[in-house]
């Protein structure tokens, strides 16, 4: 009667029955959080095990997520072709240069975010679910229409967080318009260890004790991070980097695996620093 | 803990004024006050306290804190004079003017604040302030 650990071991894949891919949303609320380059680079982490993956840009009118994969000049047709029927889900999905298991379905440039009709949208979500493994949406900013039509084909959500008080409030409200249904997870981007340990930026444990979410992982803010946009080419391609590395334990979590949260490593000693964090960070 | 730890070494980074400030924003938040409500709440008092005393009605601030289990509200009401007209000696108790909507709203600091003024008033004029007592 060993069944706890195989039943545990099961948990993990989430794939019911009728191997329905998982339909992610991820969403912030405040703007300029990191959505959708951690879209593109948990995207391509997850692609680089093997899943079937597909991206959706649900940011109407302001499309990203081509620009930050390099797609930019690949994209014929988008969301809102397809959703409107001018164009097949095959025509539309732009490949990905450097998996062969990642697809883009890119946003409309010149539309508005209200043209987008939810019910539709929803069917598009369940259809890429049948085709793909993990459907990854990257959410609006705001919480206006974009982002319940984001949501509405969604069954999951990873919300991206940054240490600041305008992020933290934004996420927590858009957790609390999400409910319970979409058994949120938590990334925290843009973390700089050295301000953290100097007392100047909110920590983990900070912006944690009042989301209370399970943390997917952490993500420093990096100028790598930049560069590889400024190419069109995700962090993640390139494992060797700690963040590169971090956005692949992200997937391994999101994929079920019992790996720790990445959390970049702050300058030497840890637990010297802890101690002394408790007696204040030095100068203010 | 930590807090106050840091606080006793009177060293802080701005990560805890961070801290401080999401505490209270997210708790009037959840409170789910309007910002009308609260106007009309700042308002009732200011003219309840105003019958007593001269107040500055552009300075006064409302906040939510929470204390202990229970949320406070506390307002402070810059006192200008304390000269009344045609003192009225019935009072009105202030508790009255100061719950929101919230059944877990805690009055004390509140009362305390008051008082505070009351107690000012009855130091600065003659007038029985003291009659808040009552």
């Amino acid at each position: 009667m060993h069944q706890t650990e195989t039943v545990q071991d099961e948990v993990q894949s989430g794939a019911p029955a009728p191997r329905l891919g998982r339909a992610i949303v991820l969403t912030s609320g405040k703007g300029g959080v990191g959505k959708t380059t951690t879209t593109a680079n948990l995207g391509t982490a997850l692609a680089y095990r093997g899943a079937r993956v597909v991206l959706v840009d649900a940011d109407i009118g302001l499309r990203n997520l081509d620009i930050v994969l390099g797609l930019e000049s690949r994209v014929k047709h988008h969301l809102l072709d397809v959703l409107e029927e001018r164009a097949s889900l095959d025509e539309a999905l732009v490949p990905g240069k450097h998996s062969e298991f990642l697809f883009l379905l890119a946003a409309a440039q010149s539309r508005e975010k209200d043209e987008v009709d939810t019910a539709k949208m929803k069917a598009l979500i369940s259809s890429l679910r049948e085709r793909f493994d993990y459907v990854l949406i990257d959410c609006p900013a705001g919480i206006e229409l974009g982002f319940r039509n984001a949501v509405a084909g969604a069954d999951e959500a990873i919300v991206i967080c940054t240490p600041e008080v305008a992020a933290v409030r934004d996420v927590d409200r858009v957790v609390g318009l999400l409910g319970n249904r979409f058994r949120p997870q938590l990334v925290i981007n843009r973390l700089r260890p050295n301000l953290v340990k100097k007392g100047k930026m909110l920590s983990v444990e900070d912006v944690n004790a009042i989301l209370r979410l399970p943390l997917l992982g952490v993500i420093a803010d990096e100028p790598e991070i930049i560069v590889t946009t400024n190419r069109g080419e995700p962090l993640a391609l390139r494992r060797e980097t700690p963040t590169g590395a971090a956005y692949h334990a992200i997937a391994a979590r999101v994929a079920g695996e019992d790996v720790p949260p990445p959390m970049p490593a702050a300058p030497k000693v840890t637990i010297l620093e802890r101690v002394g964090s408790l007696f204040g960070g030095r100068r203010a | 803990m930590m807090d106050f730890l840091k606080r006793l070494f009177g060293q802080s980074g701005s990560s805890t004024t961070a801290k401080e400030r999401l505490r209270l924003v997210l708790m009037t938040d959840h409170l789910e006050l309007s910002p009308e409500l609260i106007e009309a709440m700042k308002r009732d008092l200011v003219d309840v306290i105003s019958r007593h005393v001269e107040v500055d009605r552009d300075k006064i601030e409302v906040n939510f804190e929470r204390q202990d289990s229970a949320l406070a509200m506390l307002a402070n009401i810059p006192i200008l004079s304390v000269s009344r007209p045609n003192g009225n000696p019935t009072l009105v108790p202030v508790e009255t003017v100061q719950s929101p909507t919230a059944a877990n709203v805690a009055q004390p600091p509140v009362r305390k604040r008051r008082r505070r003024a009351a107690k000012k008033a009855a130091a600065t004029s003659a007038a029985p302030a003291s009659a808040a007592a009552q």
